[in-house]
């Protein structure tokens, strides 16, 4: 964002407008206020699982989904996913009610911490995109794919494969899909399995992965969470598993690497530790506790480990707000990254 | 004024007492000496030096020997992993940079090749070189600042004034090379952001002899040392199946006897390419740790020197991806004010070319756009494994950047290297430890 502009923010709300007719310099105290008023009521909506609906309009950050939640005014199934930009404008403005009511959904009196209600450059919609470069599909975070991938894996992936599921008897139940993808291997396995199979990983001796070089999670959450369907059960179940912790192996006996990877719930978000196979996991999964929320059942010592004991919240959920104060500087004022117009 | 010792309160610990601002004498001529009998919990740093405020370490003493220690981290809470999800891919090595200080240039490279693997992109081989020089460079001035503060801790000033004047030449060629001292943001997804500059062949010929003498320097003034052993060898012993059941890499790694060391066992980059050795040693204590170390700034001088003369025989070439769509479009210059772009790029994009125009201005503002999928890249870095794991969901933003910062996983290590042993040996396998706290709390 060029400083160089010489106001970006016209067309903000009315408080900021007055203090530029003004021309006083807002004091900083007063902003403070006013910004600490509106991220605390966002701090709240966080505790108490903001509705799907609220959020989407309140992120205008990067979820791909909130255009289509956003489309949902729109005749539903009037276009197909993925289709050509041109389509979703041609077909947004033969729908003029549709049209309306869309930005009137959109319209919110109070003054918003965000930039108005404007999104993108010159209101367009979308990632305005006309270069031909923003085609790619914008998949759904992956989250856990619904077929593995096909066999041969190629490599020793099949080996490894093949080991685990002979190793531990209960692998058809545990295990739901295996990925192959740029040259690293993925299990998705189901949740109450993963203390038992990391110590299998690591005691078999055709396994040994003695290592658990890393263990974190990832936040799935879209802002639409349970409301748009992808077609597919089994799909939409996974989506509300939002919450993936991610164990990534080494075998410093056969310089292997695997990863594996357990969904939860925000509801239920109990996994097994497995700090008791793997001591390592002791404070990993303290930070992954204290960063996204995952409680790990029989962990020692499950405090927070990053943030206050008594802090509220789990800092990397994709609910939880970044934060941050407009930067002014020589008269322009810039919005916090998270505020700012961003593309998909 | 308060009395001497605390009103004791009932509490499962015993009799409390507090000694803050008060003196000893006052406490021991009432009570006698309640350190005879009694367990005294003390809180070590944050003044400790080389983690400057942002570490304690809470220690239950038996007389000086320490019977429990816990460290005690989150001060420096930065927030990197969540604010790179609302950059570009491009601007996020601008914050991972500042995650680990000391070895900015490791965590630039895991996460650019983290990137590369996700956009199945292809680096010239100029890049890989430049990067390879560069990181070694960088473990040469972080094992540097390991001996620097951990001799300080010690009580060897000259070590720490030797250590940061010898970092201070890895700075200089560092800044002649990136433009900036730290935090440099160089190495970038898709190769690096700017080639050597014209001067690098006299610079990188002076450095290298420069540091020859340093660390013959600092063998000269510490490894026979009467003081510098005693105070080392013995002391906080860790084996290898205790650095790898709580997931200890690294240096320490090889200072217990195993040679794991992944330029060598997954090597990535040109690395196969050079003749190095990964030393190792068998104690397994501090003082293996420091020769490890020590070994380990010469062998990367030896890659440095390989690679320099690799780099020549491949003479010029690109230093970012030729993918147009990837490649930063901007081609920095070292000018008389710091770094900006170079007049010529300026010249062709506002002058003679609309679609070089539109180029810049789409990657600048919007970055580009990953496939989705998630990569993991470890790498070797001077603490251990330093991996990062990117997702991405196809959008022009990182879905979920982590770091598996060695500095965070390593202090696990400090009870068991601390606990039984003597307080003062506490600082030395703290210092042996080389903790980063900016990487521990990213």
């Amino acid at each position: 964002m060029s400083i160089s502009t010489p106001n970006p923010n016209s067309g903000k709300d009315e408080t900021r407008e007055d203090t530029k007719e003004n021309a006083a310099p807002p004091r900083p105290s007063a902003r403070r206020q006013r910004r600490g008023s509106g991220s605390s009521a966002k701090r709240d909506e966080t505790a108490t699982e903001a509705t799907p609906a609220t959020d989407a309009a309140e992120q205008p950050a990067d979820d791909g989904q909130a255009s289509d939640a956003k489309d949902a005014a729109a005749p539903e199934g009037s276009k197909p996913q993925g289709a050509a930009e041109g389509d979703e404008v041609a077909a947004r403005v033969t729908d003029p009610t549709a049209f309306v009511s869309h930005a009137r959904s959109e319209f919110d009196p109070t003054p918003a911490p965000q930039a108005s209600g404007r999104r993108g450059l010159f209101g367009v919609e979308g990632s305005g995109d006309t270069s031909g470069m923003g085609g790619l599909v914008t998949q759904a975070g992956s989250g856990i794919p619904s077929v593995s991938s096909p066999r041969p894996y190629g490599g020793w992936f099949d080996e490894v494969a093949d080991i685990f599921a002979k190793a531990y008897p209960q692998w058809n139940k545990a295990h739901l899909a295996t990925m192959v993808d740029r040259g690293e291997i993925t299990f998705y396995v189901e949740k109450s399995h993963i203390a038992k199979i990391m110590q299998i990983a690591r005691d078999n001796s055709s396994l040994r992965f003695e290592l658990l070089s890393s263990l974190s999670g990832v936040d799935y959450y879209r802002g639409d969470g349970g409301v748009s369907s992808t077609g597919d059960p089994q799909q939409d179940e996974y989506r509300k598993q939002r919450l993936h912790v991610v164990y990534h192996l080494t075998s410093m006996t056969f310089r292997r690497r695997v990863r594996f990877e357990v969904a939860t719930t925000v509801e239920d978000p109990h996994v097994p530790t497995v700090s008791e196979v793997y001591p390592t996991a002791d404070w990993q999964e303290r930070e992954t506790y204290d960063m996204f929320g995952v409680i790990f059942d029989g962990h020692h010592a499950l405090t927070r480990i990053l943030m206050p004991d008594d802090w509220n919240g789990f800092p990397q959920r994709k609910d939880y707000p970044l934060g941050g104060i407009d930067v002014e500087y020589k008269g322009a004022s810039i919005p916090p990254p998270d505020q700012r117009r961003s593309y998909k | 004024m308060s009395t001497p010792t605390a009103d004791s309160r009932q509490t499962n610990e015993g009799k409390v007492y507090t000694v803050t601002g008060g003196d000893w004498d006052d406490l021991f001529d009432e009570t006698g000496d309640p350190l005879e009998d009694e367990k005294l919990v003390i809180n070590l740093g944050p003044q400790h030096p080389s983690t400057h405020g942002v570490l304690r370490i809470v220690c239950d003493l038996d007389g000086e020997s320490v019977e429990k220690a816990r460290a005690v981290v989150g001060y420096l809470h930065t927030g990197i992993e969540k604010n790179v999800e609302y950059r570009t891919y491009t601007q996020a090595p601008t914050f991972l940079t500042r995650a680990d200080y000391l070895s900015p240039l490791f965590t630039e490279a895991s996460y650019a090749m983290s990137v590369e693997r996700l956009l199945n992109a292809d680096v010239p081989i100029r890049a890989d070189i430049i990067r390879v020089i560069t990181m070694e460079i960088c473990r040469i001035s972080s094992h540097w600042i390991w001996l620097a503060t951990g001799g300080m801790e010690l009580g060897s000033t000259t070590a720490a004034t030797n250590g940061f004047r010898a970092r201070n030449y890895c700075l200089d060629i560092l800044e002649n090379i990136t433009g900036l001292r730290m935090n440099h943001a160089y190495i970038r997804p898709g190769g690096v952001a700017q080639d050597l500059a014209a001067d690098f062949d006299e610079a990188f010929t002076w450095w290298a002899d420069k540091m020859d003498d340093e660390i013959d320097g600092v063998e000269r003034l510490l490894t026979g040392q009467p003081i510098w052993i005693r105070r080392l060898k013995g002391v906080g012993f860790l084996n290898v199946p205790g650095c790898l059941q709580v997931g200890v890499t690294g240096p320490m790694l090889r200072a217990a006897g195993l040679g794991w060391d992944l330029r060598k066992t997954e090597p990535y980059l040109t690395y196969d390419e050079y003749d190095f050795e990964v030393p190792t040693h068998d104690a397994g204590d501090c003082w293996s740790r420091y020769v490890v170390r020590v070994a380990e700034m010469r062998e990367s001088l030896k890659i440095c020197r390989q690679a320099f003369e690799h780099l020549k025989s491949e003479g010029p070439g690109p230093v970012m991806v030729e993918d147009k769509k990837i490649g930063w479009p901007a081609q920095l210059s070292i000018g008389a004010d710091g770094m900006g772009n170079s007049l010529e790029h300026v010249k062709h994009i506002m002058g003679q070319s609309m679609e070089a125009l539109i180029h810049h201005f789409k990657l600048v503002t919007e970055g580009f756009r990953v496939p989705a999928g998630q990569a993991y890249v470890a790498i070797e870095g001077p603490r251990g494994e330093l991996g990062a794991h990117v997702v991405s969901d196809g959008g022009t933003r990182p879905w979920r950047v982590h770091l598996r910062e060695p500095s965070f996983i390593n202090l696990q290590a400090l009870p068991a290297l601390s606990e039984g042993g003597l307080l003062a040996d506490v600082i030395a396998s703290v210092a042996s430890l080389d903790p980063v706290m900016g990487g521990c709390d990213r």
